[in-house]
């Protein structure tokens, strides 16, 4: 498979390049906070819930708040219908987006209560799982949840022996690495590093600066997304 | 895995991490002693005992004929499953596998796939059928580091493995095309401190760990974070660079002439 193309990837993009990325804040309306994003092919929608009861009350921790999480993706997301419901692979990935978030948010504010992360994929075309926690990210924010940052995240991947940025689906399906990445760009907090494939120490160096440049992008989107909703309002 | 442990514990170990030490006299790039029995279940086709310091975990592997994937029909098939039986820890619960199960069989899975540690393209068979084959990791003691021991167990019960070809018709038993000795280093940070072969209580009062899996030449092949504590590129990087050069020695130790090939 022919990857490059006069040093352009098959989609027109250059090796440090994300694809397009569109936030929507506050799109549903009974959720405390939501968010929107098509991240190239991806279209994925979070809602918060909460700081509110827990229910089953067993789960409540005494000194604070937890955080659920749960990435599910439509049947028809993917080109081949998916079985619905939770299956292996959205096991492990609720529980790393989950552990990805839950270092900047305030827990300590709410004891006894749970701050509930809903992210439905509605169309995944590789990098669902960062879509949903920037998507996860903005929402938290929208719903008012103190937080001591934002999560901002992306892959880096290798094909044709070539470090990219956001990999697609035929790169991702093709390619040969594939890493995740999430961190609070402010701090330089890294707190989701996932990675399968091949890779070189030098390219994983490589790779960890891309990404880390890929997070800082989305991050400013994030921030300007959030701008824009609450200006919006004050203005109307 | 939600072990409690004592404040005045934590105190303890966070002082020793400060001055560079660790509870049970360990060098921070230490490993407990490990252990590797292998063949020890007849029924199964490969198995493996491992035993890092007090953990144990029991790998089996069993084989058989089966439908290969659509999109690959050449290609032989792996699939990975851990059992956190309650037996190993006050902690652990019967009932279907937990969150941390499933991350613990797909880190391991992700290992012994993406290395490309067996040559799944040679295990087709002529009525086009392929080879099945079932990692199953019963973990029997949890003292801490279950993936390593766990992605160690899954390396050395395939090694040992054989495939049962003569008893559904294919010819005489051979061991399986071994490529490539994907060994798991998983280092948890302590106060700036880099431990690797975490121990229970260490692995419990870090909120984070740093899971890297490399092959023969150094090369990554899987990696997983976990746990809601933060770590930097730099200790990222750290860690990487040290996983990778003690995987080489715990390779070598265990392994030796075998992975020259």
């Amino acid at each position: 498979m022919e990857f490059f193309k006069n040093g352009k990837r098959i989609d027109d993009r250059f090796p440090n390049e994300l694809r397009p990325i569109k936030f929507d804040v506050g799109v549903l309306e009974r959720a405390d906070g939501s968010c929107y994003v098509e991240h190239g092919g991806n279209k994925v929608i979070a809602a918060v819930y909460g700081p509110r009861a827990v229910h089953p009350r067993h789960l409540q921790e005494a000194n604070r708040a937890i955080i659920r999480y749960r990435y599910n993706m439509a049947s028809f997301s993917v080109e081949e219908r998916k079985r619905p419901g939770p299956d292996r692979r959205s096991i492990e990935i609720s529980k790393v987006s989950r552990e990805a978030i839950d270092p900047v948010i305030i827990k300590e504010f709410f004891p006894r209560s749970t701050i509930d992360v809903f992210v439905e994929i509605l169309q995944a075309d590789a990098g669902t799982r960062s879509a949903g926690i920037n998507a996860a990210s903005v929402a938290l924010a929208d719903a008012g949840v103190p937080m001591r940052g934002l999560i901002s995240s992306c892959a880096v991947g290798k094909v044709d022996d070539t470090v990219v940025l956001d990999l697609f689906k035929e790169e991702d399906n093709y390619g040969q690495a594939d890493m995740p990445i999430a961190m609070d760009v402010r701090t330089g907090e890294v707190t989701l590093l996932q990675m399968d494939g091949h890779l070189t120490l030098e390219e994983f160096e490589q790779a960890l600066e891309l990404g880390k440049t890929g997070c800082a992008t989305i991050a400013e989107m994030q921030r300007e997304a959030l701008i824009q909703k609450y200006q919006g309002e004050e203005n109307e | 895995m939600n072990d409690v442990i004592a404040e005045i514990r934590k105190d303890y170990i966070y002082g020793l991490a400060k001055k560079s030490e660790r509870a049970d006299g360990r060098a921070l790039d230490e490993y407990r002693p490990i252990q590797v029995e292998v063949g020890l279940i007849g029924k199964a086709e490969g198995s493996a005992r491992v035993k890092i310091g007090n953990t144990q975990v029991l790998v089996g592997v069993k084989m058989q004929p089966g439908e290969p994937f659509a999109d690959s029909p050449e290609t032989g098939v792996i699939i990975t499953n851990v059992e956190l039986v309650p037996l190993a820890s006050p902690s652990f619960e019967p009932g279907p596998p937990n969150e941390n199960a499933i991350e613990l069989a797909r880190v391991v899975d992700r290992g012994v796939r993406e290395s490309g540690a067996i040559d799944l393209s040679k295990l087709n068979l002529p009525d086009g059928k392929v080879w099945l084959i079932f990692i199953d990791v019963h973990v029997l003691d949890h003292d801490g580091n279950l993936i390593d021991a766990s992605a160690l167990g899954a390396l050395a019960a395939l090694i040992n493995a054989k495939m049962p070809s003569e008893r559904y018709g294919y010819g005489p038993d051979t061991t399986l095309p071994i490529n490539e000795y994907p060994i798991a280093v998983t280092a948890v940070d302590l106060d700036g401190e880099i431990m690797l072969d975490p121990s229970l209580d260490e692995e419990t009062i870090a909120s984070s760990r740093l899971t890297v899996i490399s092959g023969l030449k150094g090369t990554l092949a899987g990696m997983q974070k976990s746990g809601t504590g933060t770590l930097s590129i730099e200790e990222i990087t750290r860690i990487v660079k040290l996983a990778s050069s003690k995987a080489m020695q715990i390779r070598d130790d265990l392994f030796g002439g075998s992975t020259d090939g």
